[in-house]
């Protein structure tokens, strides 16, 4: 078989049936990691020895008959999850150097069903940022034009799936950052419902907002993966203490009958024509599959980037108040006093974006300033969860594009903040609303891959999967790998 | 300090006490004190990156005993807020406290006022918030140690009207919170480790004054006497900046007890804005009606019913009711004495007297206490019956202190300790003695009645303590007194 670009599920074949091994696997994406990555970055670190130890051992379980569901499984994790013992730096010069005492519970029941991790993927500093320019790191490049972004803050995960250098990978979306890119590098990815995934030792950008999820390149990987990244979890209270499904059953369940909610406000001006004549072919696919397709309407979308570039600054300013240089991370040398370690300690370690948002997210939570900004942003929220709920009184799956254009050269919006953060316009409503959504590819704009949203109601990521399932039954759009010598 | 003619004073007091809970109120780590430095901290309390606070239930039991004691509401639903400043032993930069939603609102403290009458001083509200950690200064030349131990210990802080007239009435009211909040058990009350701390708004106005005046903050009281002292030097500047016709500005202010005077740490003007928002990682928590009826039914007698209870039902003295329902296990050790004695009065004096005077001598808690309250109730019981004598029933105490026995019965039967109040086994020994002693017998005979007490320590002596001393009292003086 062809390991570039094989899928998980396919894999979890091979590896049972011993057509390879762990081993193999492993040393194949190390291999294309050393060879493909300097032209990508999509990698910050790579523990290709401990990698290929956890492969040795899920030979030794493989060939014993006692492997786990994904044992011998090679992916990539986003490198704002900390993993025990090694580097986590967030994208961030901060912690460039900082080596985590803990593993975040998501990463460590992926490990505890057998997934080997190759190493940890390059991002926007503390994930903000729609195309990955923002990392401590250098820019991350899009598999298939290395002149474009590949989106974020996800993207080196996402770049990493797509050149075909790890089975599947890990990332987190505040706004969009694991849907964004997923659209721009022709993947699935999914943002579960808020509390499906603990956020245990994920590093906090904006808490009430951050989701873990996982990049895959079928809705049936993504599922797969889901499923050992889910669960309740003592440690963050604001996990949801609720049953698992078994995603990854179910999928083939035909979609007769599922109502479809073509969403007014997810076809705006902004909207490049080519990225809506593919997600209006691809509404056509769902018709065809005896899906019906409703007009809905979310009346508060226009207001959604406003509210979320209020909030998400809101809370990462203080959740970034930690990185002061004084306990972990970076510190500046030779202070003359407490003023001066604070000052220059966070001004030489942070990246321009994240000052920019920390500023902002102080301003608005000013005394004075609270009720105009904080206040009125948190009550469009409550607006926008209202029309979600509205919503999904009539529909079980709301569709749109996931992102307005496709893949964008690098440094193109870089001075242009606006154009940027309307990067998520169709992305921040269902992260302030909480609800689970998924991009999935959906066609090619001049060659590039276009995301399908799909957004599904609460704890509703079982039809979400299975609606994105029977899409990529019908499609071949997800099995599109980049041109050339990837 | 008298306040000088002319003016008046008001003071709240926010005081923050320490809630004894064995781990810390967001973490698992321990909070116990005097560990070596950053022993105690998890990788919660360093603020570590990724890490997540999850509340320990234990907080919210011991907050609503408190606002239950104090006929405070309780809010059934508990949010939490972060309140963001710098500083380097706050290791997140913001502290977890509650800001809108208070666990506890209202409530009132009576305390008693200097010319005896009671006042009462009304709460504002006390809600839970996280303890910072601690810089030293001193640690090295040119540098500050942070030790995050005492990072995460749960603290509830009570806030006060301004109800507070002078220094006097701070002390009491404070003392009052400190004994209520170790009567319920629910704050270890230690003030050298810094378990209970007080920050006083202080202002002056003239005597005809409506409107409160300019008021400064104290910060960080860690004594009864500082908060006196720091009341005393406070009101005295206010007055004298006044009185020299200057005006105040509202201020933050830090008590130096060596050089008697408080010092400006920030005005108003430069007050730290503290951009309160709603804690993202914990959401509400609602407390049933059950779970706060339940605190109320298992809250104990507090110490002024307890005291009143003393002195109506008992009839104690007010200062014998007010020492036995100080401490909650001295009055329960009183209460189950009472049980078995039966007799107040004596159980009292027996507690008050020898029993905490050797525990004091022993350094001992009350539940540290060798004898137990049945035996001791069983001694008390043996005096009024007669069995023994007072004077017996001091060595028999002894016994029991020591473990010798557990129970005073076995003990006065084995030893033979009966008191004897047969007058034909004393007769013969008084007509002994005032044969014996013809001088001392006539003089006693001709009024000189301190020669009496003589003539029983003999007969005690004889007896060895065993004669009912009141007995040979009358016996003696019946014989004399026949012709």
């Amino acid at each position: 078989m062809n390991l570039n670009f094989a899928t998980l599920a396919d894999l979890q074949k091979a590896l049972r049936d011993r057509d390879i091994s762990a081993t193999e696997l492993t040393q194949h994406y190390l291999t294309r990691i050393e060879a493909l990555d300097p032209a990508l970055n999509s990698f910050i670190s790579i523990q290709a020895e401990a990698a290929l130890d956890a492969a040795r051992r899920a030979d030794e379980c493989l060939a014993r008959g006692d492997a786990r569901p994904l044992t011998g499984i090679a992916i990539a994790q986003k490198d704002i999850f900390c993993l025990q013992g090694q580097r986590t730096t967030a994208g961030s010069k901060m912690l460039s150097d900082f080596i985590a005492p803990y593993t975040a519970t998501c990463s460590e029941k992926l490990a505890d069903a057998g997934a080997i991790t190759l190493g940890k993927t390059n991002m926007d500093e503390f994930a903000m940022g729609s195309s990955n320019e923002n990392s401590y790191f250098g820019a991350v490049h899009n598999p298939w034009d290395p002149q474009l972004i590949p989106g974020g803050s996800s993207g080196g995960s996402a770049a990493a799936v797509a050149a075909g250098l790890c089975a599947a990978s890990t990332g987190t979306d505040t706004g969009g950052s694991i849907r964004q890119p997923a659209a721009m590098c022709g993947l699935t990815g999914l943002k579960p419902t808020y509390g499906r995934i603990s956020r245990w030792g994920m590093i906090a950008f904006a808490s009430s907002l951050d989701q873990a999820g996982p990049m895959t390149r079928t809705a049936q990987d993504a599922a797969i993966l889901l499923e050992h990244m889910a669960g309740h979890d003592p440690r963050d209270s604001t996990s949801l203490n609720e049953p698992v499904p078994r995603f990854s059953e179910g999928l083939s369940n035909n979609i007769k009958g599922l109502r479809i909610g073509v969403c007014r406000e997810f076809f705006t001006d902004g909207l490049d024509p080519l990225v809506e004549s593919s997600i209006r072919q691809a509404l056509a696919v769902y018709e065809s599959l005896g899906a019906t397709l409703v007009d809905v309407s979310l009346p508060h979308t226009p207001y959604s980037v406003s509210a979320y570039y209020v909030i998400a600054p809101a809370e990462c300013s203080a959740n970034l108040a930690r990185f002061d240089g004084i306990r972990y991370g970076h510190r500046c040398l030779d202070p003359e006093n407490l003023q001066d370690l604070y000052q220059r300690s966070r001004g030489e370690g942070f990246g321009e974006e994240v000052k920019k948002r920390i500023l902002v997210g102080t301003f608005a939570l000013s005394a004075g300033y609270f009720d105009a900004f904080y206040h009125r942003a948190q009550k469009i929220r409550r607006l926008i969860k209202e029309d979600f709920v509205k919503a999904f009184e009539h529909v079980d799956v709301i569709a749109g594009p996931t992102a307005p254009t496709p893949a964008f050269p690098l440094g193109e919006k870089a001075g242009n903040p606006v154009e940027m953060y309307l990067q998520d316009i169709f992305t921040i409503s269902a992260s302030l609303a909480g609800v689970p959504a998924m991009s999935i590819p959906a066609g090619l704009a001049n060659g590039l891959p276009v995301g399908l949203q799909l957004i599904g109601n609460y704890l509703q990521e079982g039809p979400l999967l299975q609606a994105a399932h029977q899409f990529q039954q019908a499609t071949h759009w997800h099995t599109l790998t980049p041109p050339e010598a990837l | 300090m008298t306040i000088p003619a002319g003016w008046q004073i008001d003071i709240g007091l926010e005081i923050h006490a320490q809630l004894n809970t064995q781990s810390k109120i967001f973490s698992g780590a321990s909070t116990l004190f005097g560990q070596s430095p950053n022993s105690q901290a998890c990788a919660i309390d360093l603020g570590m990156p990724g890490v997540l606070p999850s509340v320990n239930a234990e907080v919210f039991k011991k907050a609503v005993q408190f606002g239950l004691s104090i006929g405070a509401m309780i809010n059934q639903e508990s949010r939490f807020d972060r309140k963001n400043y710098f500083y380097p032993d706050l290791p997140k930069g913001y502290q977890i406290t509650q800001m809108d939603h208070p666990i506890v609102l209202g409530g009132e403290i009576t305390i008693q006022t200097s010319n005896g009458t009671e006042k009462i001083i009304r709460v504002t509200r006390a809600h839970l918030e996280e303890d910072a950690g601690k810089s030293i200064h001193d640690f090295k030349p040119g540098y500050t140690g942070i030790d995050l131990n005492r990072a995460g210990t749960p603290l509830l802080e009570i806030v006060s009207e301004p109800d507070i007239k002078n220094a006097e009435e701070a002390v009491a009211y404070a003392k009052a919170i400190h004994q209520l909040l170790t009567y319920l058990e629910v704050c270890d009350g230690n003030m050298a480790e810094g378990s209970l701390r007080f920050d006083a708004n202080i202002s002056v106005r003239r005597q005809d004054a409506e409107a409160l005046g300019t008021r400064s903050e104290i910060k960080n009281l860690n004594s009864f006497r500082f908060l006196e002292q720091a009341i005393h030097f406070e009101t005295e500047r206010q007055i004298s900046v006044l009185e020299a016709g200057g005006t105040l500005i509202q201020d933050t202010r830090l008590f130096d007890p060596d050089r008697h005077e408080t010092r400006s740490m920030r005005s108003k003007e430069t007050a730290t804005d503290y951009r309160y928002f709603p804690e993202p990682d914990l959401l509400p928590v609602m407390l049933t009606a059950e779970f706060i009826e339940e605190i109320q039914a298992q809250l104990p007698e507090l110490p002024g019913k307890r005291a009143q209870r003393y002195q109506t039902a008992h009839e104690l003295s007010a200062s014998d009711a007010a020492l036995l329902s100080q401490d909650r296990r001295l009055g329960d050790y009183f209460d189950e004495v009472l049980t078995f004695s039966g007799n107040a009065k004596s159980a009292a004096n027996w507690v008050r007297g020898d029993l905490l005077s050797k525990l004091n001598e022993h350094e001992l808690g009350i539940t540290a206490c060798p004898i137990s309250p049945k035996h001791l109730g069983e001694m008390i019981q043996l005096i009024d019956q007669g069995v023994i004598s007072g004077k017996i029933a001091k060595a028999v105490f002894a016994a029991l202190w020591s473990k010798q026995t557990e129970s005073a019965g076995d003990y006065v039967q084995k030893n033979q300790l009966e008191q004897v109040s047969d007058a034909s086994a004393i007769e013969p020994l008084i007509d002994a003695l005032i044969a014996e002693n013809p001088k001392q017998a006539a003089d006693l005979r001709a009024g000189k009645d301190k020669l009496l007490g003589f003539f029983v320590g003999k007969v005690m002596q004889a007896t060895k303590g065993k004669a009912n001393p009141k007995q040979v009292n009358d016996l003696i003086r019946q014989k004399l007194s026949e012709p």
